[in-house]
């Protein structure tokens, strides 16, 4: 008995030799973070926010998503940089473009990588010949296909020589687009357009997985510590060419994948910053916020909207799309679901693209007007009463505000027009297979632009088939006006065109906008300079603590 | 006792193919794959990256070929992580999730039975009820409400502990906690009914009877039999504590292999979905064996391969 209780004691033995094995931790730092927070006078440049999740690749070239973009801006730098929403010359000292607006000529300013290597316009060359390399299976390469034969040589059908970046010298980086593209600049401060350290990506094909001394970078910030699925830590990059401006000597980034807990982390001061764009705020905290004036709220460039099939009756009358669109009351929907000060939104364009859009094409929840187009709709499609439409279902992915907003809207239709929806929710990926398949009637989506131009947001409808429209909406005029707006040169006409194609947009209805996204965040009352853009980006090389 | 270990672990490879398999065709069957995004890709890119993974192939083709890889231990790259492969996935997020795990496990024991045990000393007096009345609330209230709740009171309210993260010692307190209150409260009450139904039995009254101080009867006698329905339970117990807890570890921000899993699952990650799926197949198979063989070692009437005549 004796043997058995000694095997029960040894068991446990074995489980605390367990426990201790397991702490590998680096408890030196948080040491060291605590003593910095306690020191007045001179205020500790560091700083200290959440990015949720771990990012899918700190590869200039293989990144794909927000979080990595949100690192990657800090660490890297692209040719240009946004501020105050317009491009500023960053890795560039000056351009010049050809008459034609096809080709641009950027001389490089002398700048340094983290290991002291120059940066050179060859390096430029290298990672956007790299990331659109088809056997380097970049997910972004069509960011670059901009550039004259991108695509061909993504697609296997042109050899690199072709593709039109070139490094004239060290210095010199000419670049031929494949139509002129007004809005170029501000694509080369996407990351995906950020240059690699040639020398060492030659070496050592793995230098992007881990931090270390091959993992060199260009921008305000180095990254020295990457602890996959548990942190970032960047430091003061000393050898960035703009070092004296760049005020934060530390930011440690935390993935924390629970909006409560960012908030609970930053109320008790672990963070500086919770929220948007790195992070996100839980809805129901955020009247609370605002009413003890806590809460930044910034609009961005995003539209949330319902897609109606074009295809599938009875959205294939115009008038039946218009009836349902112009009954939603958006401020209603506003207000009371997502309560995150998002702007209710009767155009497709954001207002942080065409500032006039904040009244939109239309009046919001205007019910009367709806009636008469019913009462059209119906009459063209031959029936006599609303109960004689098909069957309407209403489909959405699965997640609670956005089943909050297809009630709100069921119950507007049904008040409104008397038209019976069915809801109906489905996981993310089933859900948006559904969508890019046609597989459905009306569905939520929303769409983020990528870089600062109307484009992104009128583009997705100009062909039927084009993989994001999902409507089956063609128009040829707005497609014309599209196409021939890629090649004028004067911004002003260039932008009465896209606003003539919104107009036809919102004219037929192949989408009935709802909101416009906002960013909502908190943030220690002592930090200046964060910037983010419209597009909803972070960019840190300015902040500082007061 | 080594026949019934190789009948056994015979059985665990089979149940393991089976697993395998059902999961490919299942997670294959689901719409979405891991290329599928809210901005489509152009095909062409769909069309490359499909080619460079090997989706494109036959699925007869690719289900071998994952067998074959998985009998080399080897799960195949992340197909969303670039440049991280399953097994690093698996490498740096076990650890963590076994870390807490184990903590969580210690305290559910630890203080389960220290409860159950006060409990059915004392029973129907005070001490019964309040152990009692703690294992239910530990029963009843779901973990992530625990864990708001620790966070609010602990870290929020008296600043003993931080809110969440993964760092020191100290992170770990909070989320080993909340882990740990409904197994406890579980243990406590089932350490408490076996303890009471021991201690009616004659031996006790037998090693009473011989002048054994209280102590000594408990600590011997009764508890050791009493343990017997908590080592059935600690079994899957440990399996699904050790291979960490999605809710847990999301509220916590805590690097470990559970929330690896259902995000895989969310991101189609197909490699990673496998990979993990396969490493907790093999956990909880075997701590199912080694449970069945704790009880032999435990209670000698239990007799493995089914016993040896006349003994």
């Amino acid at each position: 008995m004796k043997k058995r209780l000694s095997l029960l004691f040894s068991l446990m033995l074995v489980l605390s030799v367990f426990l201790a094995a397991c702490g590998g931790f680096n408890k030196k730092e948080s040491a060291g973070e605590k003593a910095g927070g306690e020191k007045k006078a001179d205020v500790p440049q560091e700083l200290r926010v959440n990015i949720n999740t771990e990012p899918f690749s700190l590869h200039p070239g293989l990144a794909n998503d927000s979080t990595s973009g949100t690192v990657l801006r800090q660490t890297f730098e692209g040719l240009t940089v946004i501020k105050n929403g317009k491009p500023k010359l960053a890795a560039a000292e000056s351009y010049d473009v050809s008459d034609d607006l096809t080709t641009y000529t950027f001389k490089l300013r002398d700048a340094k990588w983290t290991n002291g290597d120059p940066v050179t316009a060859q390096d430029f060359e290298y990672a956007w010949k790299w990331a659109l390399d088809p056997k380097n299976q970049s997910q972004y390469a069509y960011q670059l296909y901009y550039i004259k034969n991108g695509q061909a040589f993504n697609e296997g059908k042109a050899k690199a020589e072709d593709v039109g970046v070139k490094a004239l010298d060290e210095k010199t980086l000419q670049v031929t687009l494949e139509n002129p593209t007004p809005y170029f600049l501000e694509l080369t401060a996407f990351y995906t357009y950020y240059p690699v350290n040639s020398k060492i990506a030659q070496k050592n094909p793995n230098w992007y997985k881990n931090a270390g001394p091959d993992y060199t970078s260009n921008g305000p910030f180095k990254m020295v510590t990457w602890e996959h699925n548990n942190k970032i830590v960047l430091e003061k990059n000393e050898t960035y060419w703009d070092a004296k401006n760049v005020k934060l000597t530390k930011i440690s980034m935390s993935m924390v994948n629970d909006p409560n807990t960012e908030l609970s982390m930053f109320n008790n001061g672990e963070l500086d910053w919770a929220g948007s764009p790195t992070g996100y705020l839980p809805t129901d905290a955020l009247p609370q916020l605002k009413q003890e004036g806590k809460l930044h709220v910034q609009p961005i460039a995003g539209t949330y909207w319902l897609k109606f099939n074009t295809e599938k009756a009875p959205f294939n009358n115009v008038n039946i799309r218009k009836a349902l669109t112009y009954a939603i009351d958006r401020k209603a929907i506003v207000e009371n679901i997502t309560k995150g000060e998002q702007v209710p939104a009767m155009a497709a364009v954001p207002p942080t693209m065409f500032p006039e859009n904040k009244e939109g094409y239309f009046k919001d929840n205007d019910v009367e007007k709806a009636k008469e187009y019913l009462k059209k709709g119906l009459e063209e499609l031959g029936l006599k009463d609303v109960k004689q439409l098909p069957p309407i279902t209403y489909s959405f992915n699965t997640n609670e505000a956005h089943a909050k907003i297809a009630q709100a809207i069921q119950d507007m239709w049904k008040k409104n027009l008397g038209i019976e929806v069915k809801l109906e929710n489905a996981e993310w990926n089933v859900y948006i297979d559904k969508l890019h398949s046609g597989d459905y009637q009306v569905g939520r989506m929303g769409w983020l632009g990528d870089f600062n131009d109307p484009i992104n947001f009128l583009e997705l409808f100009r062909d039927k088939k084009g993989g994001n429209n999902d409507t089956n909406w063609e128009n040829p005029k707005y497609k014309q006006l599209l196409i021939d707006s890629q090649k004028e040169k004067d911004p002003e006409k260039r932008k009465q065109m896209l606003k003539d194609a919104e107009t036809i947009l919102m004219d037929e209805l192949p989408v009935a906008p709802i909101y416009f996204y906002t960013n909502t965040w908190v943030q220690k009352d002592n930090l200046k300079g964060v910037e983010v853009s419209g597009l909803g980006d972070v960019q840190f090389k300015w902040a500082y603590f007061e | 006792m080594l026949r019934y270990i190789s009948r056994r672990l015979l059985s665990i490879l089979l149940s393991l193919f089976l697993i395998i398999t059902a999961t490919f065709f299942l997670m294959r069957a689901a719409p979405g794959g891991p290329f599928s995004g809210e901005k489509k890709l152009p095909p062409e890119i769909e069309k490359n990256l499909n080619e460079y993974y090997g989706l494109d192939r036959p699925w007869y083709n690719q289900y071998f070929d994952y067998l074959v890889s998985i009998a080399k231990w080897d799960f195949g790259p992340s197909f969303k992580y670039k440049g991280q492969t399953v097994n690093d996935l698996i490498n740096d997020g076990f650890p963590v999730s076994f870390f807490l795990g184990m903590e969580s496990l210690l305290l559910a024991v630890s203080l389960g039975i220290l409860l159950g045990v006060i409990a059915a000393l004392n029973h129907n007096k005070w001490q019964d009820y309040g152990a009692m009345i703690f294992a239910v609330l530990g029963i009843s209230v779901p973990s992530f409400i625990m864990a708001s709740l620790l966070q609010y009171v602990l870290a929020i309210k008296l600043g003993l502990f931080p809110v969440a993260r993964w760092e020191s010692l100290q992170h770990t307190v909070l989320p080993a906690l909340a882990l740990a209150a409904t197994p406890m409260a579980f243990i406590a009450r089932l350490t408490r009914s076996s303890m009471l139904e021991v201690l009616s039995n004659d031996y006790i009254r037998t090693a009473k009877a011989k002048g054994l101080s209280k102590g000594q009867i408990t600590v011997k006698h009764a508890i050791r039999n009493a343990l017997l329905p908590v080592v059935t339970y600690l079994g899957p117990l440990s399996a699904a504590v050790l291979t960490g807890s999605f809710v847990i570890e999301k509220i916590f921000g805590i690097p470990g292999l559970g929330s690896q899993f259902v995000l895989s699952i969310s991101n189609r990650d197909y490699t990673t979905i496998m990979g993990v799926t396969v490493f907790y197949s093999i956990l909880l198979l075997f701590s199912v064996l080694l449970v069945d063989i704790a009880y032999g070692l435990i209670d000698p009437r239990i007799k493995l391969a089914g016993g040896k005549k006349g003994e």
